[in-house]
Formats: C-alpha cells, structure tokens, sequence
C-alpha cells in the first residue's frame, strides 16, 4: 500500500453545538478513487469543506501529503494541490469556456505575473486538448453561460483538471444529468483516476456501482463502514440508515 | 478615443467660449473619477459610495503645495494660518514644498489609504452592500475630520488656489486654464488606456470572474483580497488625480468634495453611461453635468428632480446604461419601432441542412 494522500484524524466541526462531523477518521492512499455515500445530513459536503479549508475543524487535524490543512486559506490549499468541484456546477458565466479553462491552468496565480507575463504557449496547447476532452471544442468560444447544464458540469470537471491536483473532489457530478450523461461522465472520471487521486461524493447508486472501487458510508459526521459496493451493499448497518430500522421504529411506536 | 481626444484638443478650444470651455474642462475631470468607479464597480464588483475621499485627498495635496508657492515669496506661510494663531507651518505642509514630490503625493496618498482600507476590508472578507456602506462611513468620517481642522488645513473653508503661481502664472488665467484644458485631456485618454489594460487580457477576466464568483475563485488557487486590494488602489489614485485637476479647474478645494451626494452622483454618472464599458463611464460624466448645467440654466428649481428621474430611468428602462444599450439591444428595438420586421436569430449549419432545403422547397410548392 502507497503512502497516505489524504488523513483525516480525529476531525469533529461543531456549528452552535450541531456536529456536522463527530470525530471523523478517513484516510486514502495516492492514486485511488474513493466514492463517498451516506443519506442527506450525513456530513458529506462539510467533510469536503474542511479538507478545502471552507470550514475549519474544531477539534483535530487534517493533513494533506503531510501538510497540515488548518489555518491555511481556501486558496492556500489549492496551490498545494487540492482541487474541488461544487454540487451545482460553478463555472464564470461571463467568460467563454476557454477563458474558464485559461485561468484554471494558469500556474503562476500572484498579482504580479497576471499584470505582466504572457501565457507560455504550453498551458495554452494544454488548454486546447482539455476542450477536446471535454466535448467543448466548438463551443469554446461563447459565453459559457449559453451551455447547457450537463455541460457546465463537464466544463467544471475541466476547470479541475486544468488545475492539475494531485487530489480531486468531486461533488455530485450527475445531479441533474441524463442518463447518457451520466455513464459518459462516469467513463470521464474513471480516465481521470488513472492519473489522479480523486474523492466523488455521490447519491446516484447506478453511478456509484458504476465507477466504485473503495466506498465509504458517512452517517451523522462519521464514518459508518468502508468497503466494494457489495460489502457495503450488504452491510445490515447501511440498510438500517438508508432504510431505517425496522424493530426500532416498532420499538419506538 | 484618440478621434475623441483630437476633436476635444483640436476643435472645441475654437468653437467654445472660455467660459464653456472652462466648464468642459471640469466635466472631463469628473469623467475621470467616473473611469475610476467604472474600473472597481463594472469590473471587480466593487461599489463604492466613499471616492470622494480620494478625489479630496487628490485635491488637497495640489492646493497645499500652490498656497505654499503663493506664500512663499514674502516668505511667511499661507494667511489663513493667521486667522487660527498658528505662527508654526505644521510638519506635513514642509514637504509640500517640492512640486515633484506634490505630484507623487497627488497619486500615492490616495493609493495609500484606498489600499490600507480596501487591505482591512477585503482581508475580512466583507463585501457587497457591506462594503458599500464601509465606503460611505469612512467618507463620513474623513468630512468632519477635514471640516474640524482649521488650524491645519483651513477647515471647512478649504483652501483657494486661483490666486496662486503655477509655471509663472496665476492658476485662475486663461492661459493657464487652457493648458490645463489640454492636459486634462491627455490625462484622460492616459487614464482610459490604463483602464483598457487592467481590464483586457487574463487578468480582466479573472477580475470578471472574482466579481461573478469570488469563492470560486479562491478554490481555483488565486488569492482575491490582493487583486481586490491592488484594484481598489488604482481606481483611488484614479480618483485623486481627477480631484487634483478639478481644484485647480474650480479655484478651490474644500471638505465639500467629500459630501455624501457628490460621491453617489458619481456612482450615478457611471449607472447612466453604462457600467463595465469604461467608454460609458466617460459619457455619462459628461452627459450628467452638461444637462446639470443646461437645466439648473434655465429651469434652477428642477434639476435635482431631473437627476433623480434619469436615475429611475436608468434603472428601470436601461439597467446596463446609455452605452450598455447600445450595444446589446439599441439595433433591434429601433428596428421594431420603425416597424421592421426583428432579424431572426439563425443556424447556419441548419439553413445549409440538405434535408431542410429539400422540405422547404416541398412546402413552397404546395402553396398556391
């Protein structure tokens, strides 16, 4: 087993008492691809928050290749690596898809050299082949707010990847999407994982079976189970979470 | 713009009285604070209720050094001082002494506290109405600080400048006011350019894109504070040396410049030329103030009416400005008012689809 990527030790963030992550303990080594379910309020987007520095820990400490992530800013921990993509996609209406894409890759993200140094032709060949990939090619040029949502969401998996991290985060990538969509969002992410660690959150079972190696059950900010799909799948206390348990809820009536 | 700035240099010295001309050449003053708001509101998000600090800031640098150089060859220090019993030039005048280092502090003084403000406000990430009103508070507190301070800088008096020696002659000349006519209008085409590059190219639109999604862009790996920080500056020192050039146009600076209503009027100037088009920023000014002058002409009680209803106007019936319009929807709802048929929105690829022309030529023949 390669060296930890991501470590999450000991994490619980508290809003005003309400913990949205209790004690959460995750970890992944480079290179995997890890899906993450668990049933509405489970904590899934606040365990993205914080490893994007979003949201701080309360408690415990979040390490990225060894680099402790709290009380870095949002930004901080992109340039380390990190990239995320939102559950609606959010990509700048106002710019075309390659204007999107262009900021994305641009390596060198400080005032000075936005002023004065020219994109070096590399990022902008870079570019060209991401617009490929993502079916945009001869749509790169509109204002990306005339696309359509499915891809937007291709669009932002670009913008992703154009920031080349060595960690992905993906959230809900298939909300809203057709099914053809989605099975060729699915295979987009799967190329992906050959070179990239990636983190998808998901609620879309069919897609999860799809593209799942390693899952991880959240339920009320805690790991419940890790496992394959059909461990998981067959595990009685995801069962109970996902379909509540039926001698409790006698008990309780 | 250059067409623009000839036109301006070339003609109008000619064609206008001095008088008029005088009033131009305050206008294309105010057009460049206008740029300034335009840089941070149009393009970064930016809404600042609070430019007429820079703009005053900008002002009173100029002023202090003239009232100085008026003083100077009697060598005592500038009258008002007396009027307070203050015997002493206070410690800040002495470096106003030197005309470059009054020209540096025209720019760098306002690009100073526009930074450090913008820096402890943008740091917080506080933003949208919120800043709007930070704006407006710290102008409010920079007025009474100006207005209480007789003793160091005349207070609500202000200072008066057309009596003063610029180049061996007096500020309020003729000769002068002409050269400064021209060099307004350089500094305006100057201006314009700097604004064109700021906003051109990646860096224009990773500040579209922090005006449109800031957070985003904090995961996208760019820090927004400094960009907002660097960009708020700018448009300060923008601000002040369009204030330094409207205090000698006027004759004098005084803590009138950072009243309330001056600074949303120049808010308003850029909503009514079109914001995030920097050329509309320009018109606007120009637009507001010449009817300003034209009506409170002739008709003195209703102007400020008149203001207010442009404004409605603006709001309600053309959200993106005169030249926002233009642009985008002026074509085609001219077009409908003459009673031409819209121009269809059309897809090639579609128009040159054999099937389609096929079934087309299918239904023209049925008809009769």
């Amino acid at each position: 087993m390669s060296k930890p990527i991501l470590e999450i030790e000991h994490v619980t963030v508290s809003f005003d008492g309400f913990k949205a992550l209790n004690d959460l303990n995750f970890s992944m080594s480079e290179g995997e691809l890890r899906v993450i379910i668990g049933p509405n309020g489970a904590g899934k987007t606040t365990f993205l928050d914080v490893i994007t520095g979003k949201v701080q820990p309360t408690l415990g400490i979040a390490r990225f290749k060894g680099h402790n992530l709290s009380k870095r800013s949002e930004h901080a921990i992109a340039r380390l690596g990190i990239g995320r993509k939102f559950q609606t996609p959010r990509v700048y209406l106002n710019l075309t898809p390659r204007e999107n894409l262009e900021l994305s890759c641009n390596r060198s993200k400080n005032v000075v050299s936005m002023l004065f140094r020219k994109p070096p032709p590399a990022e902008r060949r870079t570019v060209g082949g991401l617009l490929e990939t993502i079916g945009l090619d001869h749509k790169a040029d509109i204002p990306a707010a005339l696309l359509s949502h499915g891809e937007k969401q291709w669009l932002e998996i670009g913008m992703l990847v154009a920031q080349s991290p060595d960690l992905l985060l993906v959230d809900e990538p298939v909300a809203g999407l057709t099914d053809e969509e989605t099975t060729k969002t699915g295979e987009l992410l799967l190329s992906l994982a050959e070179s990239h660690s990636i983190i998808v959150i998901e609620h879309d079972m069919e897609f999860v079976r799809q593209i799942a190696r390693q899952v991880t059950v959240l339920h009320e900010g805690s790991v419940l189970c890790e496992g394959t799909m059909d461990e998981v799948q067959n595990d009685p206390r995801v069962i109970e979470v996902y379909l509540g348990d039926p001698n409790a809820s006698q008990h309780a009536a | 713009m250059v067409a623009i700035a000839v036109i301006l240099i070339g003609v109008l010295p000619l064609v206008l009285s001095s008088f008029r001309l005088r009033v131009l050449e305050r206008f294309l003053s105010l057009a460049i604070v206008a740029l300034g708001i335009d840089l941070i509101w149009g393009y970064t998000g930016l809404l600042s209720l609070g430019h007429g600090i820079f703009f005053a800031l900008g002002g009173y640098a100029l002023a202090m050094h003239l009232n100085l150089l008026e003083a100077l060859p009697a060598g005592r220090i500038p009258e008002f001082f007396g009027l307070y019993g203050v015997n002493e030039l206070p410690l800040f005048w002495e470096p106003f002494y030197s005309f470059p280092f009054t020209l540096l502090a025209i720019i760098i003084v306002p690009t100073i506290v526009a930074g450090f403000l913008g820096y402890l406000v943008f740091r917080n990430r506080i933003r949208g109405v919120y800043f709007s009103i930070l704006t407006q508070a710290a102008l409010v507190v920079f007025f009474n600080f100006f207005n209480g301070q007789q003793q160091l800088i005349n207070g609500t008096n202000g200072l008066k400048t057309d009596t003063s020696p610029l180049f061996g002659q007096l500020v309020g000349s003729t000769a002068m006011q002409t050269r400064l006519y021209m060099a307004t209008v350089v500094i305006l085409v100057g201006m314009y350019a700097l604004c064109r590059w700021l906003t051109s190219g990646r860096f224009g639109r990773l500040l579209i894109a922090i005006r449109d999604d800031e957070n985003r862009v904090r995961f996208s790996g760019y820090d927004p504070t400094s960009f907002k920080v660097l960009m708020f500056a700018v448009s300060g020192a923008i601000a002040g040396v369009a204030g330094a050039l409207y205090t000698v146009q006027s004759g004098i600076v005084s803590p009138q410049y950072m009243d309330i209503a001056f600074s949303i009027e120049m808010v308003i100037w850029v909503a009514v030329g079109g914001r995030g088009t920097l050329i509309g920023a320009v018109f606007g000014a120009l637009l507001v103030n010449w009817a300003r002058v034209i009506l409170s002409e002739n008709f003195p009680a209703v102007w400020l009416f008149f203001q207010g209803a442009l404004f409605l106007l603006v709001v309600t019936v053309l959200p993106e400005g005169i030249v926002g319009w233009l642009r985008t929807k002026a074509i085609s709802q001219v077009r409908s008012l003459l009673g031409m048929p819209e121009p269809l929105i059309t897809y090639p690829s579609l128009e040159l689809d054999p099937g389609v022309q096929e079934e087309r030529r299918e239904l023209a023949d049925k008809q009769p």
